[in-house]
């Protein structure tokens, strides 16, 4: 027999405004769960909850910032990570954590993303990638593999895909790790650390897209793309990057790819400043 | 630390209108500076790049574009900063959906826009004043904004705090338009004693911070209390439609109850808020009326008109957005014409014109930039506004 204890609260209840609830999210979509693991990795932190400070963009995920209970900012369309900037030059002692899609950070707000991570401000970017703008109702994302159907390439996409850690590295992060939604200890574990880790963070998370992606794809449910994720994943810490690239319902390599230590753009500020006073 | 600057330079100085919008934006408290090099209005962001690390609390950015500056603004000013920006057309038009972002989270900031000729690229050394009914509607959606326009290097100054003062007031971003000529006008600028400057403050919450909704109206005056990112209040704030919780609520009983609002809080106080000069006014059979630069040209022409006997006055926008309808309605009353000059082929006329609505005739004296006008200019349409 075993023991159930009935509860009448979820034990990460306060940390979602449940009075928003039921979500905007279809069945067996991936964001939930990157939500999921994102609050657990905050509460991990044991950073006290006033501290963090949440800004998305448009799009399926940027609907996190309404979810969560925390400052958070719903910002426009590829625009959370300046907004994000500003907020953490007012409130350097604040976590502030964009948290938005594919599209969202690396298509319409891409420029943001390079120049963020160049000067290595201390944001964590949490990323969703579900290879496609989920929603606008399912079209072609820089992320969407090459083949893959979207209502804007019904004959499938010819484009070359957008590498996210690559691109990260290469803009200058200090800390790029990639899971998918079935990694969840790992994944909040990187998200953890990405908090945690003073400078440019960035996290991307692997999500199945249940309703478009999937549907126009014809690849079975959210479940069933999971099951993908389970015979498809390698873990592969500190991989080449120009491996990670994603192609169509091929291998997917996860794990942490950087993890460096440089000083951040408000120390090299603070360290610029001091310099001229003292003069 | 020690050997800080204090962000009031009082005094009497020879500067720059550019320069003098740093100053009167460092002197109405701002600290924070996000921007992008654009002539004509680089001299602001260079001054804030040299200021802003010697003063406490300081932070200058060059951001990657017009479109991240407008954001990082919002940012900083959720987080409790005064912060500004400074641009000329093609940057004010790259800040234009964030504009909007900022009228609807309700976000204290100042924009400055260096006006030059367009369209496109145009003039980018010269003046224009092209950019009026942007500054009114550029952002797409239904907003009222207050624009400000210094005709010297002293208003600038000046200016520059009252558009600070505006910002935190009404909670809306407030538009600095002043011009290229103003821009690079070196004259004298007062600044007065730190203590002499008043400086007002955003409305900011007094109750418990678990109680609070970020869009609650408890004052009577239609502008919510700002809860800052960080106080605990755990906020949260969206450019979707939104109920006083600042949740998205995609209806139209919200969208009934929320844009009355964001725009009656401007209209409802725009005696309040309209600030104008006249001379001459009282006798005038036509008055001139235009703003920036051009007024200081439009003065000479008032002048010539009264040596040849015309009795012209003199009308000048302090503040173009809210216009001052309830005055040019007064004016066009009891004078047979009003004359606009301004550096564009005919916007602030339109609104004259509306306001004037057939009780006087209203004319334009165009000029599609590069240059001021010419007093003679202005004159010629005076004489033909009374044939």
């Amino acid at each position: 027999m075993i023991d159930i204890e009935q509860v009448d609260v979820h034990p990460k209840d306060h940390l979602l405004r449940t009075d928003r609830f039921p979500h905007i999210w279809c069945p067996t979509c991936g964001i939930g769960t990157a939500a999921s693991c994102f609050v657990t990795a905050v509460e991990e932190t044991e950073i006290p909850l006033e501290k963090f400070a949440v800004i998305s963009g448009i799009g399926c995920t940027g609907r996190v910032a309404g979810y969560v209970k925390l400052d958070s900012f719903h910002t426009t369309h590829g625009r959370a990570i300046p907004f994000a900037v500003g907020l953490h030059l007012a409130k350097p002692d604040m976590k502030v954590i964009v948290f938005s899609g594919d599209g969202d950070l690396t298509c319409i707000g891409g420029n943001h993303f390079l120049h963020t991570a160049r000067r290595n401000l201390d944001i964590t970017v949490i990323c969703v990638n579900n290879f496609i703008y989920g929603m606008t109702g399912g079209q072609l994302a820089p992320t969407t593999p090459e083949n893959a159907k979207t209502t804007t390439s019904p004959y499938g996409s010819t484009e070359y895909t957008v590498n996210i850690p690559y691109l990260a590295a290469a803009c200058g992060a200090v800390y790029v790790a990639r899971w998918t939604v079935l990694h969840i200890k790992r994944l909040t574990r990187a998200i953890k650390e990405a908090i945690l880790k003073p400078g440019f963070s960035v996290v991307e998370v692997i999500a199945p897209c249940s309703t478009l992606y999937a549907r126009k794809n014809r690849l079975g449910t959210g479940t069933d793309l999971l099951h993908f994720y389970h015979d498809n994943c390698e873990i592969q810490h500190g991989a080449d990057l120009h491996a990670l690239e994603l192609k169509y319902q091929d291998k997917i390599v996860c794990g942490k790819f950087i993890d460096i230590d440089k000083p951040t753009f408000r120390e090299r500020l603070e360290k610029r400043r001091e310099e001229v006073l003292a003069k | 630390m020690s050997g800080y600057e204090s962000p009031v330079l009082t005094g009497k100085h020879f500067m720059s209108g550019d320069i003098a919008v740093a100053e009167g934006g460092l002197a109405a408290g701002c600290r924070f500076f996000a921007g992008y090099p654009i002539t004509p209005a680089t001299e602001v962001a260079e001054r804030m790049s040299e200021r802003l690390p010697k003063i406490e609390g300081g932070i200058y950015i060059q951001m990657e574009d017009e479109i991240a500056s407008m954001n990082a603004l919002l940012g900083a000013s959720w987080g409790g900063m005064k912060s500004m920006t400074s641009t000329s057309g093609p940057g004010f038009s790259l800040m234009m959906e964030n504009l909007g972002l900022g009228v609807m989270m309700e976000t204290p900031c100042v924009i400055a826009n260096v006006q030059r000729g367009g369209p496109s690229t145009g003039l980018p050394t010269l003046v224009g004043q092209q950019d009026m009914m942007q500054a009114r509607w550029g952002s797409h959606g239904d907003y009222e904004i207050i624009a400000l326009c210094p005709n010297s290097p002293q208003e600038c100054f000046d200016l520059t705090i009252e558009a600070f003062n505006l910002s935190e007031k009404y909670r809306v971003p407030v538009l600095l338009m002043t011009d290229e000529t103003i821009g690079h006008m070196y004259e004298r600028v007062e600044i007065p004693e730190a203590k002499k400057i008043e400086i007002l403050n955003r409305p900011r919450p007094k109750g418990d911070q678990k109680t609070h909704l970020p869009y609650e109206i408890r004052n009577g005056t239609g502008i919510p209390e700002m809860g800052l990112a960080g106080e605990g209040y755990r906020l949260h704030t969206t450019g979707l439609t939104h109920d006083e919780r600042g949740y998205p609520a995609v209806n139209p009983e919200t969208q009934h109850k929320m844009v009355p609002r964001l725009v009656n809080k401007i209209r409802d106080n725009a005696d309040k808020i309209c600030k104008y000069e006249e001379k001459n006014i009282d006798d005038a059979e036509v008055v001139i009326l235009s703003y920036g630069c051009t007024s200081r040209i439009a003065e000479w022409s008032v002048l010539m008109a009264r040596e040849k006997g015309i009795k012209a006055g003199f009308f000048r926008l302090i503040v173009a957005w809210p216009f001052p309808e309830k005055r040019i309605r007064e004016i066009a009353k009891k004078t047979k014409g009003i004359v606009v000059a301004e550096i564009n082929m005919g916007q602030m006329v339109y609104e004259v014109e509306r306001v004037a609505g057939g009780k006087c005739k209203v004319a334009l004296s165009p000029n599609p930039g590069g240059r001021v006008h010419e007093p003679e200019e202005i004159l010629k349409i005076v004489e033909e506004i009374l044939k």
